[in-house]
């Protein structure tokens, strides 16, 4: 394990031990001052390999995981990697800065919040490293695991449940679907590793399984990064604490599905399919977004729809960009390329502002007690650094200088005016719509940037309507954090190549692998003249404010959209049907009967039996080297026949308990006939055992009572237990003429030499198949546990139960 | 309060043959190397002496003269079991690898001595603790 493998599962084992030391010292000091310092170490650790990957080398490091099945751990940080890498320890580090002053060290409980939050960051890191394809699913999942737990924490409220199975049922589902793509492409290339894939695309772009495999796992990247249609779990994931909806529901998870379309471009990219499916979900999604943001009301509502937005923004710009693969290295393959390029840089800058506005609204939400932009107004004066935060973030957003947001804006204008150039793929004549979607989605976001800053900053303050009393500025502790991602801002926008050369050009190489670093032609510049994109922003600000001012006029309109047509209507109409129609299916067979289970069981070993027998024509009997029945054989026999149709036709319960142990003991005789002391010992012994508990079962159980059974249920059981009888015996008949293996026998003649024992069975029991025996016992005792705590727990649970009652 | 039912033949019964039932499933137990027994039977027949004393005493009174904590005695077992398999591992066997070797003790003369023994011991501890916890959580239920 190298150093880095150790600094990417840092947060697994902190995780571990973050439990001991929030009961330890927490009373004293709020667990999250020990938390931060591992994304510090992370991050620091990431930066310190910025200029050896600003050269355009990359990290490989393996370790092995799974050997026998070629799964292993590598490590394989690229540009790509590294970017989110260090997005995610930055971010990671912010927001538990912030969520030290967010969350209360009393009321809280701190030590599930870090540990789910560990565990995040962790699978996210791992992620984003991951050469090996099933490595990074199971890290997939356990970021949708995590996201899950934290959606929940406060999970005593019914929407936080809710909100958290939504988003896990969604995106276990595309992890399911990514997984499936990613078989397929580890059967097309027989390699588990990313970048031997990437070594052979021809032979993934060739094969019949490419487009398949293109869905399944563009299925998983959208479930993941919230795009129309699975969108809808996104404002519903809001319900977490706000630390968490900044870290996972606008910086990083959702971005994980982003990553995934980065990575696989060099696979996919160049093909008319995923150019249309990336792009097109993704304006789609971009204009989804800024719609519906506009129409919300709660502060974080409004964010999570302009993170849908944003983030099919990013999309949009990827599945543009992709079209560079199309193109050998030259001007045509420039063009495209700089779309990715708008998009790595877009991602860091939607980072920082996003970041800092779902502080801004934490805090707000902290101070005030409402996120209602109806009753919230007025806090410019009683909250000048918060506004200032808040106003850096949503302009940035919005897309105006001097911010981030307006240089990454204006090259996403740039990458959609060059989409609808693109006449080498099909349908090219509705390429044209990309610029315009792009439009009209920027005078939307434009709008809703406004709302988030004009509505609670200013306007009248109405104390009245806000759930807490004297409202004051957020401590410093938890305005650091916005404030550091704020400055981030403003810097980025001034010094964007500083970004450009040693992070998203390394990046960009790894997402067009033609380039090098010394042939990325890009350089961000503020200023190039009245070009097109400088006119679309203005005509963005000039009809956007229109629009705000005249909102009430228009936004009526949303109304008329019935709610039957919503996606969440359909979503839960489905789940609710989905769990009838199962309940339903389950419970006609499911009936609590424990005949009908054992009527089950009997059928299925009757017929699987049955069937193997006549289908592999196995019925043939051969007793030649059986040996003579003797008159005890039958004797016996003749007894156990008698006792067992005493305990089917006995009235009393106690009689077929005794004759069904006389069974058992008959048994032992048998064994005694035939040499088999052990046997027989340990029959006996069990035989005993049983009788005691049942016995001791008879005590609870009523009265034995012939019930007049109808005809149909007897004769359906007559056939039943006739047929397993039958099956057995010639099952039994048919096996001792037949021998399909060599006999082991040979193998433990010599326990006496291997295991100093003249016992064979008990050396085999104990040494040769000591392994057996060892997780025998282990069984015996969760069967042991199992009923204990059935019995028992059972007890104490309808004690409480009365407790509550009364 | 019922009356104490007058028990004295089944007390001494019961006394008496306790002690012959744990001797004799020492004896299994021992002999399981070399003769019919071993750990599960020696085990099983422990705890049906147990489960003798239980039926014809009270719990509480076996508990107070006998107080162990059956559902520990059966982790125990599995625990001994599993670490005999480990200490194998130490000196670079395999897990679960049985060695055995022969002694000259005082008193004893030419002892063999098996490790298996100890895995066996583990069987035993297992089986004795699931057996009563199984059948007095049963019938504590119906008291």
């Amino acid at each position: 394990m190298s150093l880095l493998h150790f600094i990417i599962l840092l947060p697994f084992f902190a995780a571990i031990i973050i439990p001991y030391i929030y009961k330890k010292f927490n009373a004293k000091i709020h667990t999250g001052w020990f938390v931060v310092v591992i994304p510090l170490v992370i991050l620091i650790h990431l930066a310190l390999q910025i200029p050896n990957i600003s050269t355009g080398d990359t990290i490989l490091l393996s370790m092995p995981w799974i050997p026998s099945l070629g799964i292993n751990f590598d490590i394989y940080v690229d540009g790509l990697a590294l970017l989110f890498g260090l997005i995610i320890s930055g971010i990671g580090t912010l927001v538990v800065f912030y969520s030290i002053f967010y969350m209360d060290k009393k009321r809280e409980e701190l030590h599930n919040f870090y540990v789910y939050l560990l565990l995040f960051m962790g699978a996210m890191l791992g992620l984003v490293v991951s050469d090996n394809v099933f490595v990074l699913y199971t890290l997939w999942e356990l970021t949708s695991v995590s996201s899950f737990l934290l959606i929940a924490y406060w999970y005593e409220r019914k929407k936080s449940r809710a909100g958290a199975l939504k988003a896990m049922i969604i995106t276990v589902f595309g992890g399911l679907a990514m997984l499936a793509g990613l078989i397929l492409l580890t059967m097309i290339t027989d390699t588990y590793s990313l970048r031997e894939m990437f070594a052979n695309v021809t032979l993934i772009t060739e094969s019949s399984l490419f487009i398949p495999a293109m869905v399944l796992i563009l299925i998983g990247a959208f479930t993941k990064s919230a795009q129309y249609p699975f969108s809808i779990w996104l404002p519903d994931a809001m319900e977490a604490p706000t630390p968490i909806s900044a870290y996972l529901h606008s910086a990083t998870m959702v971005k994980a599905g982003i990553y995934l379309v980065a990575r696989m471009t060099p696979i996919f990219g160049g093909n008319a399919a995923w150019f249309w499916m990336v792009g097109g979900i993704g304006v789609i999604t971009l204009i989804y977004g800024s719609v519906r943001a506009v129409r919300q009301t709660d502060l974080k509502a409004l964010l999570a729809f302009s993170t849908i937005s944003q983030l099919g923004l990013i999309m949009s710009l990827l599945g543009v960009g992709s079209a560079a693969l199309y193109f050998d290295i030259g001007d045509a393959q420039e063009i495209y390329a700089f779309a990715i390029f708008a998009a790595l840089f877009h991602l860091f800058n939607h980072s920082t502002f996003k970041g800092a506005l779902f502080m801004v609204v934490g805090i707000i939400d902290h101070e005030t007690g409402t996120r209602d932009i109806r009753r919230l107004g007025g806090l410019m004066s009683i909250m000048p650094l918060t506004f200032t935060i808040a106003l850096i973030g949503s302009l940035s957003m919005a897309g105006l200088p001097p911010f981030n947001g307006f240089l990454s804006k204006e090259m996403f204008f740039t990458g959609m005016l060059s989409a609808s150039e693109i006449s080498f793929f099909t349908l090219e004549e509705l390429t044209i719509l990309f610029p315009i979607i792009a439009w009209v989605a920027s005078v939307f976001t434009f709008i809703y940037c406004l709302i988030l800053l004009v509505r609670p900053f200013f306007g009248t303050f109405k104390p009245d309507k806000l759930p807490k009393e004297k409202i004051h500025e957020a401590p410093v502790g938890m305005l650091i954090p916005p404030a550091i991602l704020g400055a981030l801002v403003v810097l980025i926008f001034f010094f964007p190549n500083l970004l450009a050369n040693y992070i998203l050009k390394p990046a960009l190489i790894s997402v067009i692998p033609g380039m090098t670093m010394e042939t990325v032609p890009f350089k961000i510049t503020a200023w190039h003249g009245f070009q097109t994109e400088l006119w679309m922003t203005i005509g963005v600000i000039v009809l956007g404010s229109i629009l705000f001012v005249a909102i009430k006029k228009w936004n009526i309109a949303f109304r008329v959209y019935p709610d039957k047509l919503s996606l969440n209507y359909l979503y839960s109409n489905g789940i609710e049907n989905l769990e009838q129609g199962s309940a339903s299916f389950t419970n006609r067979y499911m009936t609590g009967s424990i005949r009908h289970y054992l009527l089950y069981i009997f059928v299925f070993i009757v017929l699987i039996l049955g069937t193997a027998l006549i289908v592999f024509d196995a019925i043939t009997f051969d007793f030649s080297n059986n040996a003579y029945v003797t008159v005890y054989d039958i004797g016996i026999l003749a007894a156990m026949v008698a006792a067992t149709f005493t305990v089917l036709f006995t009235k009393n319960r106690i009689t077929a308990i005794v004759a069904l142990g006389a069974v058992g003991y008959l048994m032992v005789m048998l064994f005694v006939i035939f040499r088999a002391p052990d046997l027989a010992m340990t029959q006996m012994v069990v035989e005993t055992a049983t009788t005691v508990l049942f016995l001791l079962c008879f005590y609870h159980l009523p009265k034995l009572e012939k019930k007049i059974e109808k005809m149909k249920f007897k004769v359906t059981n007559l056939v039943v237990s006739l047929a397993v009888g039958v099956t057995m015996t010639v099952l039994t008949l048919v096996a001792t003429g037949h021998q399909l293996f060599t006999p082991i026998t040979t193998f433990f003649e010599n326990a006496y030499e291997l295991a100093g024992a003249k016992n064979i069975v008990n050396a085999i029991l104990v040494d040769f198949r000591g392994f057996d025996t060892m997780l025998e016992i282990a069984v015996l005792l969760i069967a042991g546990i199992g009923v204990y705590t059935l019995v028992k727990l059972q007890h104490k649970g309808s004690d409480s139960d009365e407790a509550g009652t009364k | 309060m019922k009356p104490e039912p007058n028990d004295v033949i089944l007390h001494t019964v019961s006394k008496l043959t306790a002690v012959i039932i744990f001797t004799f499933s020492i004896d299994l137990f021992w002999a399981g190397h070399h003769f019919p027994g071993g750990g599960f039977i020696g085990g099983l027949t422990t705890a049906a002496g147990i489960v003798l004393l239980y039926l014809s005493f009270d719990i509480e009174r076996i508990q107070t003269n006998l107080p162990i904590d059956y559902k520990k005695l059966a982790a125990l077992g599995v625990l001994i079991s599993v670490s005999t398999g480990l200490a194998g591992m130490i000196y670079g066997d395999n897990f679960l690898e049985q060695t055995f070797g022969y002694f000259d003790l005082p008193l004893f003369g030419k002892t063999e001595l098996a490790t298996a023994v100890l895995f066996d011991i583990g069987v035993a501890l297992a089986v004795i603790g699931t057996a009563v916890t199984i059948i007095t959580s049963i019938s504590e239920d119906g008291l």
